[in-house]
């Protein structure tokens, strides 16, 4: 089955950042296919490279990279909501560039776009699973 | 494009959280999609659409009068839970007059807003094949 999943809270604070990656791992490890993870809300701060958990604990954001989401052309389809990320401080080379901002946050394994790709997934997949409130 | 049919529930107030607002902004971008939508009000949620709101005091923005703008988008499916406004002490006639044209009716305006019991949303939620949630 192609799964869409959609991510509404940040890591750490809320267990659905947790739950939503072990349930696209047990989905991929038995043949399913994760076509897109969107992060929304609070859940865009699962995107951040700067992330450093305490040595004992699990690396959310690590996590969410190792699963190796990507479209056939090799892009990351672990998307975060554009609005949702500039207005959180969560930024990539190109909008700290454009918005002259030194340094940047996101994560090689995420790329920012809209909430189009959100409506999108949900058509072009057999399931859109929400986690979150 | 595949058609199908959308749902997004709204069960949050206007202001307190950013959901309400957000919904509706999701609503609006996806109604570029040209997909069956509806939108479902049901527990707090239901605040969203009554009518008079002001929210000079606190420093947002009163976005409730963008609802009259979704019979434009061909969204005209409003579900609000009986139950709910009940439950609020509201009544109908509290709530935003939403209405849109009807194409197939000589462009009549129609009510956009039904109100249904909890046992009917249920009915029309599993009809659905997405259902955001906020």
């Amino acid at each position: 089955m192609k799964f869409a999943i959609q991510v509404n809270e940040g890591p750490y604070q809320h267990q659905a950042s947790d739950t939503a990656f072990q349930f696209a791992k047990a989905a991929i490890e038995n043949g399913h296919e994760i076509m897109r993870v969107f992060f929304y809300h609070d859940g865009v701060n699962n995107a951040s490279r700067f992330t450093l958990p305490p040595q004992d604990d699990r690396h959310v954001v690590n996590n969410w990279a190792s699963l190796n989401i990507k479209d056939a052309d090799g892009e990351p389809e672990l998307v975060v909501c554009i609005a949702a990320a500039l207005r959180r401080g969560m930024l990539d080379e190109s909008e700290a560039t454009k918005n002259s901002i030194e340094g940047n946050n996101l994560h090689p394994a995420f790329r920012i776009s809209g909430l189009g790709q959100l409506i999108e997934a949900g058509i072009q997949s057999d399931r859109l699973v929400v986690f979150g409130d | 494009m595949a058609t199908k049919k959308f749902m997004y529930l709204n069960r949050r107030s206007s202001f307190g959280t950013v959901y309400a607002i957000e919904s509706l902004e999701v609503v609006l971008i996806a109604a570029a999609f040209e997909q069956d939508v509806s939108l479902a009000f049901m527990d707090d949620g239901v605040y969203q659409i009554v009518e008079g709101q002001n929210s000079d005091g606190i420093g947002m923005k009163n976005f409730s009068k963008t609802f009259h703008a979704l019979g434009d988008y061909d969204i005209n499916k409003l579900y609000v839970s009986k139950e709910s406004l009940e439950e609020r002490g509201l009544t109908e006639s509290d709530l935003m007059p939403l209405v849109y044209e009807d194409e197939d009716d000589d462009w009549a305006e129609k009510p956009s807003i039904k109100i249904v019991t909890n046992d009917e949303l249920t009915a029309i939620m599993s009809e659905q094949d997405v259902c955001l949630s906020f």
